[in-house]
Parts: C-alpha cells; structure tokens; sequence
C-alpha cells in the first residue's frame, strides 16, 4: 500500500488524500463527464502542484486517492470545486477491516497525533456508497474505529476534528454485496463548491437566453482554464454571459463579443416563458451586478468573432466560450427577416447579420485566435459538438502553440456529443503558425481533401440539426452560427 | 466603454495597415466608480499601449496629469497606479462612436456598448 510517495517522515512528503467525487455529480443537470477528475487535475496545477492518483478504484467509484503537495493546497482546491463533494486526509483504506486496522496502525502517529489530543473534541461519521445502513449497523462500524487512540471527548454538535469512515459498495446500489468492496478512514478536511451550482443557477438570473450555459458547467468551464483573480478572461460568443459569471466569481475581469445587436444590449424577446420583453435590468453587466460582481466588468461589444478587431498580442488570461453549432441555422432563416424588422427598432444597429459562419471555420478561427491572443501559460476552454459515429480523436482541431489537456465528453444524444476541450498556450505565436492548420490535416483521416473541415462539419451540423430537432422539437439546446455578411437593409 | 477596452482595440477595416487608435467621439462620457485593485492595474499596464493610452485621456479631458512615458518602478506607487485605474477602468464612453484613423470609418457607440460590425457594402 503505498502511501505519500514517500519513505522517511521527516522530507515532508505530499499528503495522501482522497476526494469523493460522485459519478453523477450533473445528474440534475443530465450531463455526465467521464474525466470527472479533470478539473481537480487543473486546479492542483493552477496552484503549482502536480496531479499524481494513487489507486484506480472502479471506473464509476465516486472516491479518487491522490497525492497532493500539502493540505494548505488541498483547501485550495476545494475552495474552488465544484464536481469534488468533500477532500479528507486517507488515514488508511484496506478490503475489510482487518486491512484498514492495519493500514491506519501503519500512518505516521505524528500526523494523526495532533488530532488526538486528550483536550479536544471530535466525532466520526460514516459514509456507505449505493448502500443505505441502518443506524445500530453505523454504530457497530464506528465503534470498530475505537482501535485508534482518540484522546478527546466525543462531540456530535460541535467536534473540532471530524473523521469519516467511508464505504464503497460497488458500482451499482441494485447489486451491492453484502460487505463493502473497499472501506477509507480519513481526517475530513474541506468540501467543495456545490452549492455554487444552486445560487448561480441560470433560473436566478435577471438575464438570460435560450443558450444560456449552466452553473456547474460554467464553473467547471472556469476551473479548466485555471481561471484566476487578476486575470482577464474573454468570451468571444459570449450570448447572454453564463460563462463570465463563474470567472468574475473567481475574481478575474472579463469581456466579450456578440454578434446579435439585441442579445448585446439585453434587448428584444425574452427567453422566459412568461414575459414578452427584455426588461431594462437583463443584461451581462446587471447579471454581474446582481452578484456583485460588477467591478469585474470590462466590456461587451457588438462584434462578429471572426473580425480581427483586437490590437494584435497577448492580451488575454483565460477564452472561454461556447461557440454557436449551427444547429437552428435553416430554422432560423425567417428570424433573419425578423430581426431586420426588430433591429428597426434600434435604427443604429444598421448592419444586418447572416447566417453563414461555417462551423468549422469557427473552430480554426477560434483556435487561431487563442493562439495569437493568450499569454503563454493561458488556457482555451470550449465546447467541440461531435457526431460520435464518425468521432476520432485526431478530429480535434489541433494548433502547433496549443497543446491539448483535455477531452471530456457529455452525450446529448444517441449520435451526439458535445467535448469539452482544454488546450493551454505552451509557445509564442509567430506568424507562419497561421496555417499549421493545414500541415496537420495531412494526419487527418481526411488526408489530401482540403474540404476536410466542410466534410466533416457541414454533413455533421445537418445531422445534429435533424436529431436535435427530433429530440427536443423547437426547444432545442442549441443555437445560430452566424457570420456578419456584406449586405444592405 | 471603458479606455481599457479602447486601448485593445484596432479598426478592422480592410486595407488599414494599423488601425490603432482608433478616434474617439465622445458623446456622453460617465465616470463610475470601480474598486481600486492595484495587482490588476499593475498586470494590465505591460499590456498597454501607453501613449494612446495617455493622449486619448487627455482627449476626453481625463488625462489625470498622467505621464507621457511610463516610469520604472510604478508597481510600488499608489498614487500613480490609482490614477491609472481610474482611467483604465472608471472613465466610460456611453454615447459617441470609434472612427478608424485611416478609413475614417465610423462604429458607433450606443448605450456604453461598441458596434464593432462593418457594412462592407458601404466601406
Ligand atoms: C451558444 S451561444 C453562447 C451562450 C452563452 N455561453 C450564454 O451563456 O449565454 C453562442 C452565441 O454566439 C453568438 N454568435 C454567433 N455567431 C457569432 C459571431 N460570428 N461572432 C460573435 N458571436 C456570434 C450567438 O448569437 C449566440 O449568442
């Protein structure tokens, strides 16, 4: 059993820990993530350590054994989480309890000691995975624990120290065996940010649209780009904000552009069900403001994200965003006409905007621009729709100043997927990296045809559109891709 | 519009070599007061234009006896990086618009908000 990655206690080695983060941790928001540990990935190396897992339990065990660098760090983290539930420091962890006896009796005394002091107070509490206990069962569990030698006084209000003993019954709760597959005692250290999910939930929000992204993804968006404070975070589709907001939570100053004049200035038709129009509070500043959060805006701008309109450097900390997918673009053709008709409304949004930015430009540009755009060290988080048939890694689009962290998927049905990919700025942008692009679709399985991106996106859209449409009828999850067009009113 | 946001900002007008800056019409200029948060003025100004930065304040009458050329050593002077975030970040244009220096071409201001888009046809 290893433990610390380290023999001598006096080199101050990382802390073993384990964090549960339960499989279904979006099940109310219908999304599961196969990397849930992705994002405690990125924030260990936002704050400077390396993420290092110590035992592979079951694919679905909500429970992850890591090392990390030091409990100051460890508290870190979860102050910014929102998929870990609750971090501990693993005591010890075996297959019944003569194994867990052992492996605690061999955890350095000098680590638990100060939580043992005869003057203290503390409890234990006892959590079983996909399996409910009755309570004379918890106490015969706890009571088996008393083999540590705790000092203080047992507290059930107020402990000063709190330990849990954790029981892992298997993946599924129809099934579970009679005796757990693994049990973990551990010192509870911290737990995460869930409750974020709820007091950011897009129903609170004074502004919002038909895309709006939500809590827990956003915040998970923010955590994978090791959003941090100070920085300056851009969202080039940004809609009506949702991304912004978790990354003005975590104290960075954020801006973005938006095609749609009316979407911009918090105009026009209001997505709720019961209300006609935008009222003059629902807009991305006021959505700031309303968590006060509104130091941390820059600005927005009415701007087509494919347009070169930012003096050229690295400007940015942080792009997070979710590009349109096209999905409603031949839905949506009547909307063109009347949006001219609206925008008269507002005479001095005279540009009229088309719907024709190709899916697949979108995501070279956007790649491109990150490129040109973050500082060496910045992150790219986006959203990549996916037909999953014809799905293969090497699809991703991929540029020589970004590299790939990571590559989580949520299925949206039978067919579709969208990815979350993570990509970091690991070198200056030059100029011939421009068209890297092209180099590296000699790789691609659609070798020699330059009309890889059309191939592959253009029969794609079309399909999600079809299922989408059969799916979700006109409620559909996804939105206008939308380039500004040459053309008069 | 904040000057933070004008300093990053270049024309996209085809054909224009630079773009930068563009000219500000002010309008309608508020000023609205902002937390002062001297890490971020302090990150923000290695990636400033300053000049521009400098001139277009003074435009505006806002220049708050900023210097022409950036000093060494402004991490450590308060006063100076609070004049900075007042600029950078309290000064806003509501009305007006933003004229490419070399096209002349116009992108209006409404409502503190930028309209960055071009009728192609027109330029
Ligand atoms: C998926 S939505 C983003 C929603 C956003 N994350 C939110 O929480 O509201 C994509 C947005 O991109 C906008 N858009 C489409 N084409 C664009 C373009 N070429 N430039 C800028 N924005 C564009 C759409 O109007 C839409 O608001």
């Amino acid at each position: 059993m290893e433990r610390g990655g380290c023999c001598t206690p006096l080199c101050s080695p990382a802390l073993t820990f384990i964090v549960v983060v339960p499989y279904r941790s979006f099940i109310h928001l219908s999304v599961q993530i196969h990397k849930r540990h992705q994002e405690i990935h990125s924030l260990i190396s936002l704050y400077g350590g390396t993420f290092s897992k110590v035992q592979d339990t079951h694919e679905n065990s909500p429970f992850c054994v890591l090392n990390i660098p030091s409990e100051e760090l460890s508290r870190k983290i979860m102050k910014r989480t929102v998929c870990a539930k609750s971090l501990f420091e693993l005591w010890g962890h075996g297959k019944n309890l003569a194994e867990l006896q052992q492996s605690v009796q061999s955890y350095p005394l000098e680590r638990m000691a100060p939580y043992l002091q005869p003057n203290s107070t503390y409890k234990i509490s006892i959590h079983s995975f996909n399996k409910t206990l009755t309570q004379k069962e918890k106490l015969v569990k706890i009571d088996a624990m008393e083999f540590i030698p705790f000092k203080g006084r047992v507290s059930l209000q107020n402990a000063e120290h709190i330990f849990y003993l954790l029981e892992d019954y298997g993946p599924d709760p129809n099934t579970a065996p009679d005796l757990p597959l693994h049990i973990y005692f551990g010192r509870w250290i911290a737990d995460g940010q869930r409750e974020l999910i709820n007091s950011y939930s897009v129903k609170k929000r004074h502004f919002i649209g038909n895309t709006s992204m939500d809590a827990g993804l956003s915040f998970i968006m923010a955590n994978h780009a090791r959003v941090k404070p100070n920085d300056l975070v851009f969202d080039p589709f940004v809609g009506t904000g949702g991304l912004l907001l978790p990354c003005a939570h975590f104290g960075a100053y954020v801006c973005g552009t938006e095609i749609d004049y009316n979407t911009a200035h918090g105009r026009g038709k209001a997505s709720r069900m019961n209300q006609k129009w935008r009222g003059p509070d629902e807009n991305i500043r006021a959505n700031l403001r309303q968590y006060g959060l509104e130091k941390y805006y820059i600005d927005i701008l009415v701007s087509d994200a494919s347009k070169p309109i930012w003096r050229k450097g690295p400007l940015f900390d942080a792009i997070i965003t979710d590009p349109p997918y096209g999905i409603r673009e031949s839905t949506r053709k009547t909307g063109t006409q009347k949006e001219i008709i609206k925008t008269e409304q507002y005479p001095e949004s005279h540009v009229p905007v088309q719907l024709n930015y190709h899916l697949s430009d979108i995501f070279l540009d956007l790649l491109n621009f990150a490129a040109e755009f973050l500082v060496v060290g910045g992150r790219l988080v986006y959203w990549l729709p996916v037909y999953r048939p014809e799905y293969t890694e090497e699809a991703v689009p991929r540029h020589p100043c970004l590299k790939l962290i990571s590559n989580c998927e949520q299925m949206l049905s039978s067919h579709t997927s969208r990815r979350l990919i993570t990509m970091e700025k690991v070198k200056e942008f030059e100029k011939q990296d421009q068209h890297a692009h092209l180099m590296d679709e000699q790789y691609l399985p659609y070798q020699g045809h330059n009309s890889f991106r059309e191939k592959y996106f253009s029969g794609l859209t079309k399909r999600i559109a079809r299922e989408e449409k059969a799916r979700t009828g006109e409620n559909s999850a996804g939105c206008r891709s939308t380039q500004h067009k040459a053309t008069k009113p | 519009m904040k000057l933070l946001t004008h300093n990053m900002l270049r024309s996209h007008v085809t054909g224009v070599t630079r773009g930068f800056p563009l000219i500000i019409r002010a309008d309608e200029v508020k000023v609205n007061s902002v937390d002062f948060n001297r890490e971020f003025v302090s990150r923000m100004i290695p990636k400033l234009e300053w000049e521009a930065l400098v001139e277009t304040a003074e435009s505006l009458g806002h220049g708050s006896g900023l210097p022409r050329e950036l000093l060494s050593g402004y991490e450590n002077d308060e006063e100076f990086l609070k004049k900075v975030h007042h600029v950078l970040l309290e000064v806003e244009i509501i009305e007006g618009a933003l004229k490419c220096p070399e096209s002349g071409t116009e992108f209006p201001i409404t409502r503190g908000i930028p309209n960055m888009l071009i009728n192609e046809e027109e330029s």
